[in-house]
């Protein structure tokens, strides 16, 4: 076997952020007495750079790269600029969070970093090796920023259930991937999809690995009936790590499933249909019943991600390259909606009160009008009211899951959308209607956290009015 | 000669030895890491033994990514355990229920 010294270009952003982020662990336990916020400040500059870089070189076609196991394409570079931009958005939430919290380490934002390395890794993965080094790249960072808040007994138990849980998802999906290797007889996406065109893999031992993959995939992004993990996990978590947790991380298990289901297995493609559906009509289910029950704000928002994780689900089984974009967009849209859903409770969050029931938004109109008109922006985007852009997210998703002949999953769908717009507009009746158990004026902790969630929630009405830059981009990038 | 399938059958006994290792444990936390390490071996039994019938090193060499990944995992499971032993004084996983809803 000859060795060609591999095209390295196409990973530009990947090393700069890598070396980067080692430099920036290096010189944070340098620095960390003396100079409090640098670690911050470089870890965002570091970011602008990486999103900078990403932009530059924005990929209009496919290369394959590092012997079939990184690829770079346009929907990669699409979801990984909004891997930067939440990113950006989480740590300067995460911020004054931390300081309130009194845990503020240079350490979370070096991990969150790392963090952001694995899901380029993921989204840019080719081959099962480099999909799986990605996820745990991603996973570890994760589980160690869950816990870094050690004197607090919520934490401590959602990180051990994390770890236990995301361990054993990944355990399953290499299982699934050791049995489709041995089907297929090879790793890379593209060979695969070869072999099992040409009819030359053993469909049984394909079938049997697949179901484990499925599984994998379904606890990562956190689908019904593995969804165990997701209301405690995000209800323990320090609020400003499940910021990060429930969105970014969203857009790199997206990746994963296209990758490894339309990339690598399209010739299964009647087989993982028939999972999806199942997944897809339970996620909606669970979603719109059981956080109606829900008291605390972020269990609620766990439970309502878990109903959008079906809604994007819904793109996914359409099974066509415009049933991808659609739930591409609404991965993409629920993030956006998800860093303004958490980082009000952050931003509201302040000593002694971590603001996350919803019985502390009771009467948030009185104490402070404009952060609750930005909350109900949140809520009704979220609930897929118009004029916001969650409205556009769920029709584009319906109307393709239409279009691919299970016109009855879509009517499905939309009753579970009406359902769960119930305990959303019972967080806006709590704002409004309900009077406060304190009547004191109520700010944003700092001005900065103010600007940022308005900035955020103002987006979603503004795209709802001019979506189509944003549906083109993601139509044009499948 | 030992066949394939017998590899691929040990690899899933190994599986469910680790599946019911985590879900019918209900004493120690540090068992469930034992079973996730269980697990991952199960799946380097089937990658090695793929690998050596299909003549194609790509398992293999899976396999030392997944050896590598699982010590860097156990580190920080068992960092997790410590630091929830010091704040309840208790690893037993029952006691993990301070989250309901």
């Amino acid at each position: 076997m000859n060795f060609v010294i591999p095209d390295f270009a196409p990973a530009i952003p990947e090393i700069v952020l890598l070396i980067l982020t080692s430099l920036l662990l290096v010189a944070d336990s340098i620095w960390e007495k003396r100079f409090q916020f640098a670690t911050y400040y470089v870890t965002q500059a570091i970011l602008i750079i990486v999103g900078i870089l990403i932009l530059t070189s924005f990929a209009t076609e496919q290369t394959i790269t590092f012997n079939g196991s990184f690829v770079r394409d346009s929907f990669g570079d699409i979801l990984k600029i909004f891997v930067v931009f939440i990113s950006i958005l989480v740590f300067l939430f995460s911020k004054e969070y931390l300081m309130q919290k009194n845990f503020f380490r240079g350490e979370y934002f070096t991990l969150g970093l790392y963090g952001v390395l694995g899901m380029f890794v993921m989204i840019s993965a080719y081959n099962f090796i480099t999909m799986y080094l990605g996820l745990e790249i991603m996973s570890l960072a994760l589980y160690a920023m869950i816990a870094m808040r050690k004197d607090h007994r919520e934490s401590l138990e959602a990180a051990m259930k994390y770890f236990v849980l995301g361990a054993l998802a990944t355990g399953m999906l290499l299982y699934g991937f050791s049995m489709v290797y041995g089907a297929t007889g090879t790793m890379q996406f593209d060979t695969m999809a070869a072999v099992i065109e040409a009819g030359n893999a053993d469909k049984t031992v394909l079938v049997f690995g697949l179901v484990f993959v499925i599984i994998g995939l379904a606890f990562k992004l956190g689908a019904v009936p593995f969804h165990m993990w997701v209301p405690d996990v995000y209800h323990g978590a320090p609020t400003a790590v499940t910021l990060f947790l429930g969105t970014a991380p969203k857009l790199a298990a997206f990746a994963m499933l296209y990758r490894i289901l339309v990339e690598a297995l399209p010739g299964l493609v009647a087989d993982w249909q028939v999972f999806l559906v199942m997944l897809s009509i339970l996620s909606l289910t669970v979603g719109s019943i059981a956080a109606i029950v829900q008291e605390n704000l972020k269990r609620m928002l766990a439970y309502s991600g878990i109903g959008h994780i079906g809604f994007i689900l819904l793109g996914v089984i359409a099974a066509n390259p415009d049933g991808y974009s659609a739930a591409m967009f609404y991965t993409i849209v629920y993030v956006v909606t998800g860093v303004a859903g958490f980082g009000m409770i952050v931003a509201l969050a302040r000593v002694g009160n971590e603001f996350d029931k919803i019985a502390d938004f009771k009467g948030l109109n009185a104490r402070n009008p404009w952060l609750a008109l930005m909350f109900v922006f949140v809520m009704f985007s979220m609930a897929g009211i118009p004029p916001f852009i969650g409205f556009y997210a769920k029709i584009l998703v319906i109307e393709e899951v239409v279009k691919a002949g299970f016109t009855w999953l879509a009517v499905f769908a939309v009753i579970t959308a009406v359902i769960s717009t119930y305990y959303y507009l019972k967080v806006i009746k709590a704002m409004y209607f309900d009077d406060p158990e304190d009547e004191s004026k109520l700010e944003a902790v700092s001005y900065q956290l103010h600007l940022a969630v308005s900035f955020v929630a103002i987006l979603l009405l503004v795209f709802g009015i001019l979506p189509s830059s944003i549906i083109e981009l993601t139509y044009n990038s499948l | 000669m030992i066949a394939l399938s017998d590899y691929l059958l040990f690899g899933s006994i190994l599986f469910m030895i680790s599946m019911a290792g985590i879900f019918l444990n209900r004493k120690n936390v540090i068992i469930l890491l034992m079973s996730i390490e269980l697990l991952l071996l199960a799946v380097n039994t089937n990658l090695i033994a793929f690998s050596y019938y299909l003549n194609d090193v790509t398992g293999q060499i899976f396999v030392f990514f997944i050896l590598t990944v699982a010590a860097a995992e156990a580190a920080i499971g068992l960092a997790i355990i410590v630091l929830v032993f010091r704040n309840r004084k208790s690893i037993n996983v029952d006691d993990l229920d301070s989250l309901k809803g």
